[in-house]
This record gives structure tokens, sequence and C-alpha cells, in this order.
């Protein structure tokens, strides 16, 4: 039978091979057809809530690291969203759950992008303090650096430092 | 100019095949998540939160300079086939006609560059190139970006960036994609090698039944998986340096077919230049794998009298929306195979094949 409607016999068979797991999608020849026609998009087809689902089960990427205890009632006082929400839903509620939830989040937020620190674009009056901000931790890792005789890397950080002060200047004009 | 117009317009510009790498690039885009500053995200906010969002959103477009002349569309307004016209178009996402009654969509005459409001976050950017662009895009998407900075309050951490609806997106915002027409690395079972190589590098390619599976019309997409801890033009310069290398990687691949093959892919060609110029039924699926061949054949000089961006057009052309808008009536699936396949005969025909 047709998985998708349910009522037609399922002539059309899908494999799709993902991780290594197979995965089988029967359909009739009336829903694999609308099937196909939906889909030439610039969009993904996996969404990040099956993802973050995979993160959480046994065996996921989040269950062998240390997870904060989540403490099980806890609201963002913004929106009302709670930590369980954000795990059905695979969404956020509002920009205060990052803060309301930091201690939970920035250990998905380092898997998903290896890194918890923005070094991007920032607006208006934050643009000067993120650079500040990103020239302050060059400044401290030229330090470490060359405490650690690791000139080469401490050559390439300087020549950072360099840029980022030249770019701060340039926005001050 | 109107949506209204966008909407009888078929061509877009992106389709017209001009661009750099055009004979295997299709389009680059660029696309940014921005949230205003204390409104809960679409998914979780109320009517009345969401109603504000449209009403904040609508007067910051009416002063963007780069938007003059463009409306503000809710979705609601529009019928469902042009909901998915814009689908097709890709200017709004499949997602964004759903649960429409607070959702709106800005398109700019040129659809270079729109703007969906209340999808998944409550502003979407997308600036859209034809051919490898994504440096421009970029720089149109960040200019649209600053103009509404300058008007609403965003919701923006100096440490972990913008903060949008899914921690997927966190950071820069930004999603830089390059749709890529790949026959032969496709022909050449080249593709798994490609994309596990390609997701070491922290990019993905999607097909269109998920990663590994074999895609539509050999076309490919590729985009960053990281929005945090890489500046923009890194993230920019990282996609076009792999999207350059596998570009030639395709162009090798194309010649050592030609070299060891040649028969057997002017064969191929032309079975399916038949096929286009003759079914009477077509599925979307068999038509884009025919096109693409056809469309490998114009650029390897095997056919000629075809324009290349035949292939860019009926992309669009032949899918469901776009079928019925053109016959100016709502058509079932069985209908547009028919029509589909009348539509390619004609298309071809002003350009015979020798």
């Amino acid at each position: 039978m047709c998985d998708k409607c349910g009522q037609r016999p399922a002539t059309i068979i899908f494999k799709l091979m993902e991780n290594n797991k197979k995965t089988e999608i029967h359909l009739c020849e009336e829903c694999a057809k609308s099937q196909s026609e939906l889909n030439f998009l610039h969009e993904p087809l996996f969404t990040f809530h099956d993802i973050l689902a995979g993160l959480f089960e046994p065996g996921g990427l989040l269950t062998g690291s240390p997870m904060p205890q989540v403490k099980v009632k806890q609201h963002c006082p913004n929106c009302g969203l709670t930590f369980s929400d954000f795990r059905r839903l695979g969404q956020l509620g509002c920009g205060e759950c990052y803060k309301t939830f930091a201690a939970q989040l920035l250990p998905i937020i380092r898997r998903i992008h290896g890194s918890t620190k923005h070094t991007g674009h920032l607006p208006g009056e934050l643009a000067a303090a993120g650079l500040s901000r990103r020239l302050e931790d060059l400044r401290q890792k030229l330090r470490e650096a060359i405490a650690q005789e690791a000139y080469e890397r401490a050559a390439e950080i300087r020549d950072q430092i360099k840029a980022l002060e030249a770019e701060a200047g340039a926005k001050k004009q | 100019m109107s949506l209204r117009e966008i909407m009888s317009k078929t061509l877009s510009e992106w389709m017209k095949g001009t661009g750099p790498e055009s004979d295997i690039v299709i389009s680059s885009r660029v696309r940014l998540a921005r949230n205003l500053e204390g409104i809960p995200f679409p998914g979780v906010a109320g009517e009345e939160q969401l109603k504000t969002v449209v009403e904040k959103t609508k007067e910051a477009a009416a002063r963007q300079p780069l938007l003059a002349g463009a409306d503000y569309i809710r979705l609601v307004e529009l019928p469902v086939l042009e909901r998915q016209l814009l689908v097709e178009k890709h200017l709004i996402s499949p997602q964004h006609t759903k649960d429409v009654k607070y959702k709106a969509v800005v398109v700019r005459d040129d659809e270079a560059l729109s703007i969906m409001v209340n999808e998944e976050d409550h502003l979407r950017f997308q600036a859209l190139y034809p051919g490898l662009q994504p440096e421009e895009a970029w720089r149109l998407c960040s200019r649209i970006d600053e103009g509404f900075a300058s008007l609403l309050p965003y919701a923006v951490s100096p440490d972990i960036g913008y903060l949008t609806a899914c921690p997927t997106n966190v950071g820069t915002g930004m999603r830089a994609s390059i749709m890529i027409h790949l026959p032969a690395l496709t022909m050449a079972d080249q593709m798994k090698r490609l994309i596990n190589a390609v997701a070491q590098v922290g990019l993905v390619v999607r097909g269109i039944y998920g990663e590994g599976t074999e895609v539509l019309g050999n076309i490919f997409q590729i985009s960053n998986q990281v929005t945090l801890g890489r500046t923009e033009d890194e993230i920019i310069q990282h996609l076009l340096s792999i999207t350059r290398q596998i570009i030639d990687q395709e162009r090798q691949a194309r010649r050592r077919i030609l070299q060891q093959n040649k028969v057997r892919l002017e064969d191929k060609i032309f079975r399916s230049l038949g096929l286009l110029t003759n079914a009477r039924i077509m599925s979307s699926q068999e038509a884009m794998q025919l096109i693409s061949d056809v469309r490998l054949g114009i650029d390897m000089k095997l056919i000629s009298g075809l324009e290349p961006r035949i292939l860019q057009e009926l992309l669009v052309m032949i899918r469901p929306a776009h079928l019925q808008k053109l016959m100016g009536h709502e058509m079932e699936a069985p209908e547009r195979d028919i029509m589909r396949a009348t539509l390619i005969r004609e298309r071809m025909k002003p350009h015979p094949a020798k």
C-alpha cells in the first residue's frame, strides 16, 4: 500500500541512503508523480528538527557529551517557551531564548557550527563593539601563540589583527 | 512593476542563461535571516505580534530605494496557484505558502531581490543571480539588510550574532547556495565521492530525494552548512573556491567522456532529443533528465540550433503551476503530462536539430 495516501497499491519504491541507513518509501504512481513535481527547489529536504531529534536519540551525537541538567520547568521570560518545547519544535521562541537556555543551547550550537563565536557582520553600533571584542580575542590568541613559541601561527594572527584594525579605522572615517 | 506583472512574466532574469560559468552554474543565491528585537519568532508569536511584524516591515520596505516600485503583498491576497508560481520561481519557500494569514512577500521587478515576511524568521532577504555570482548576491542582500537595520532594531547578540528561530542559522543568518548542472560527473558515477568530499569542508550538496540519491535533471545545490564562527566573506569565498573546483572536475569529466565514449554519449543525447521532440506524454521527472542530456549536448557542441538557456527556461516552465498558468486553467497530473509534452515540443520546434 502507498505510504502517502494509504489508498492505492504502491508500485514505485524510492530507496534512500542516508548515513549508511537504508530507507524505503513505497508510493503509488499518482503520489510518486506529485512527489517528483514538487521537488526542484533550493530548499533542503530534511529539517533541523530531524537532525535535532537525531542528536538526542540514544547513540546520537549529544547523548555522550556532558549535557547540562535541564531545569524541567524553566520558561523563557519573554515568550514562555520551555526547553522541551524547543526539542519538540526544533525552533526557539524568541531572541531571549538564546539567553534563557544558553547553558543547554551552546553545546548544540557548537555541535552544529564548530564555534560559538560570531565573527561576521553586525548592525550599527554593535558592529564597533563586535570589532573590538574580536580584536581582544585575537590579541589573547597572539599572546598564547607567542608563549607557546608558535611563531608561524603568531604571524598569521598578527596579520589578522592588522586587517581588523584597518577595518576599524575605515569605519570611523 | 507590480507582482501581477511578475506573475505573468514567465522568464525571470536568472533564467536567461547569462552570468559567469553559465554553461554549468544555473544560479547563485544568498539568503539572510533576521528577526525583530523583542517580538517572538513567527512559529511562536501570537496574531497581534505577527500583525505588528507585518506593519513594521511594510513601512520599512516602503522606505527602501532598492525596492522602489515593488509591491508588498500579503499571501492571503494571492490565489493558491499564484503562491505556487512564486515557489516555482524560487521567490518563496514551499513553507511560505502554508498558514498564510500573516505572511507577506516583496519582490523586486527583476526578481533578483525578494523578501519573505513571517516565514520561519520575521525577515528572510534573498538575492538571486544567474550564473556564478555569490559575491554580487551577498552585496545586494547586505545592502537591503542595512536598509532595514537602520529602521528596525534586530534580535542580535554581539557574541552569537543574529538570532534565528533555528540554531542552524544563528550567527550570520546567511545561507549561500549555488545551483549547478553536473551531468558528466553524474554519468561518471562521481557524485557520491564528491558529496562526501564537500561535506568534509563544511558544505552540503543536496539532490532531490536527499543526500546520496540521484537528482532530477542532474541539478545539485551546494550551500554552506555553517553560519557561525566565519565571516560572510569567508563563507562566500569558501563556497566559491569549492564550486570552482567542482566546475573544473565537471569540465574534465566532460572531456573524458568525449574522448572515451563519444558515440555512446551522442546516442544518449540524440535519443533524449528524439523523445523531447516527439513524445506526447511527459512527467516532470522524465523531462528534466532528457532536458539535462540535451543541454549537455548543446554545451559540448554535439547539438546545434538550440540555445543553452532552454534548460533554465524549461526547468521552471514545465512545473505544475507554470503549466496551469500558461494554459489558463487548472489541470490534474495526467493532463499536465500531456500539456508538458506539447509545450516542450513547441519550445524546441523553431530550432530543429541538424
